[in-house]
């Protein structure tokens, strides 16, 4: 462990700004890209989902 | 060899195996990055002149180095798109795109984060920093190139063309900027050459590195699977993966879609 | 075949002229923007000429295929046997002459307007003859990989602009040479080295690219 004391952890010396924003942004930037796809898919789902029950009520339609 | 290749990509056996690859892909991405941020934050030695802004570099220097080479593995995708006319190699080559430029775009962030309190600027127009700029730019120009076709194969084959092309002017770049950088040398600015960095300095870098590439790893397997669901929506077997409650197991996938082709 | 292709463009002066008129408005906007301070423009001439040059290029790129592509012609040419890469060199260089010839040509009444020193008409006017062409050529690529869509022209410059760097570094950096009365040879080699490189390969990719974007 480099730091004596969780304090001076989040202190950082002097830089705690730059040290902590530019790791909050890693983070944020890499968790958004596995968000983002996540999210993304029930989306793809719902619509195909939606595509094949219009496709079978059409179906339906046109053999009564 | 000719037959693995062939299967190894097609769409419905990469989501299978994709599907069971993913939670350990993703449990060691979890694993490295956690284990990377703890070393890179509380173990790694200060630098005895940056002080604790030198911690930065493990955020900078895995999204530079992963920036460059996601423009690589974007251009052999699409080099194989144009030999082979692969499917899912059109895919990956949408999936890669925006992954690569928002870490690109982290590389350049970071850098200006790193680069105020250790040289009092946010950005100098050095050889490094204005590469990776135009990288970014190359980066949006694939992406605004494949999102402006309508047609998927299309907007991929025009993709593969481009990045293709970026790939053989990226030396290039690279020289002309270096070259133009010793002609403007501002004020030196130059990164504290040490000649061996001590074992807890490096690696963290090297966790940090290895939690970067999984967590790419990650990312493009669950876009191509969102990508296959598209535009195989027609097959029979995506169709019944959609039918049936969505996190179906795949061997159920496997097996319907068996009997769909016996019957 | 060339002279085909400038009987055609003959039939649009305003193809031509345009981009003449660009080129001279932007260079204009300089001095308004910035200083009129000779020694200041002095400094500034050789790039912002060179970075005007290369916007009306660019911006004239876009009807490169354009009218080719709309009347069906291109559709045809490329399922003739003749060779595609070669039409489409004969088509950058007929470009080339009509629009950024005109140019070069008038760039050193705005050299003489922007004070550029009289060491520096030379490397002007030598990395422009050598410089335009490789963006011609690299610019051909994208606007055939942009020809057949809705609004491709601002497309068109977000592709192709980073690739052009190289050549306006160089450039810049030989006139920059010549105003100090250095040599600026290394610069220009590069120059042709790599002009040499997009004539060997950019017509074989722009040849590519259409059919990419006729089959779309």
């Amino acid at each position: 462990m480099y730091f004596d004391s969780f304090e001076a952890f989040l202190a950082m010396g002097k830089h705690a700004a730059y040290v902590w924003s530019a790791y909050g942004l890693g983070l944020l930037i890499l968790s958004l890209n596995v968000i983002l796809p996540m999210l993304n898919k029930r989306k793809v789902v719902a619509k195909q989902q939606a595509r094949l029950r219009r496709e079978h009520n059409k179906k339906r339609a046109t053999s009564q | 060899m000719w037959t693995w290749f062939h299967k190894l990509s097609s769409p419905k056996w990469f989501y299978q195996i994709s599907g069971r690859w993913l939670p350990w892909i993703a449990c060691a991405a979890v694993l490295f990055l956690t284990a990377g941020l703890i070393m890179a934050l509380a173990y790694a030695p200060a630098d005895y002149q940056q002080g604790n802004s030198f911690r930065i570099m493990y955020i900078h220097v895995p999204s530079a180095i992963l920036a460059q080479s996601c423009y690589m593995m974007m251009a052999v995708a699409g080099g194989i798109v144009l030999i082979w006319r692969i499917k899912l190699a059109e895919m990956a080559l949408k999936c890669i795109a925006p992954f690569g430029a928002s870490i690109t775009f982290l590389a350049l962030v970071t850098g200006g984060i790193w680069g105020y309190p250790t040289w009092g600027t946010w950005w100098v127009w050095d050889a490094r920093g204005t590469s990776m700029l135009i990288l970014l730019f190359l980066y949006f120009g694939v992406i605004a190139l494949q999102s402006a076709i309508s047609t998927a194969s299309g907007a991929a084959r025009a993709g593969s063309l481009l990045a293709l092309v970026g790939l053989v002017n990226i030396p290039i770049i690279k020289y002309s900027v270096e070259w133009w950088n010793t002609l403007h040398q501002p004020a030196t600015f130059k990164l504290t050459e040490k000649p061996s960095m001590p074992v807890e300095m490096w690696s963290p870098l090297l966790v940090m590195v290895i939690a970067f590439y999984l967590v790419f790893g990650v990312v493009l397997i669950l876009r191509l699977r969102n990508e296959i669901l598209e535009r195989e929506h027609k097959t029979n077997w995506v169709r019944k993966l959609i039918e049936t409650p969505i996190e179906s197991s795949t061997t159920s996938v496997e097996k319907t879609s068996a009997t769909k082709r016996g019957a | 075949m060339i002279g085909r292709e400038l009987l055609i463009a003959a039939r649009y002066p305003a193809e031509i002229l345009n981009p003449l008129v660009f080129f001279l408005m932007v260079v204009a906007l300089f001095p308004l923007g910035i200083s009129p301070e000779p020694e200041f423009l002095s400094l500034i001439a050789g790039p912002v000429i060179w970075i005007a040059a290369l916007l009306a290029l660019m911006l004239s790129l876009d009807s490169l295929f354009k009218n080719d592509f709309d009347d069906g012609s291109l559709e045809q040419l490329l399922i003739s046997p003749s060779p595609i890469a070669m039409m489409v060199l004969v088509k950058v260089i007929t470009h080339w002459f009509t629009t950024v010839f005109p140019i070069i040509l008038l760039a050193p009444v705005l050299a003489l307007m922007l004070h550029l020193p009289a060491e520096g008409y030379g490397a002007l006017f030598l990395t422009l003859l050598l410089g335009t062409p490789t963006i011609s050529l690299i610019g051909g690529i994208g606007a055939a990989l942009t020809v057949g869509l809705h609004r491709g022209g601002v497309l068109l410059s977000l592709i192709v602009l980073p690739l052009f760097i190289p050549i306006l570094v160089f450039s810049a950096s030989a006139i920059e040479a010549a105003n100090m009365g250095m040599l600026y040879n290394p610069q220009l080699a590069i120059l042709a080295a790599m002009l040499l490189l997009a004539l060997l390969a950019a017509p074989f990719a722009t040849a590519f690219a259409l059919k990419i974007s006729i089959n779309n």
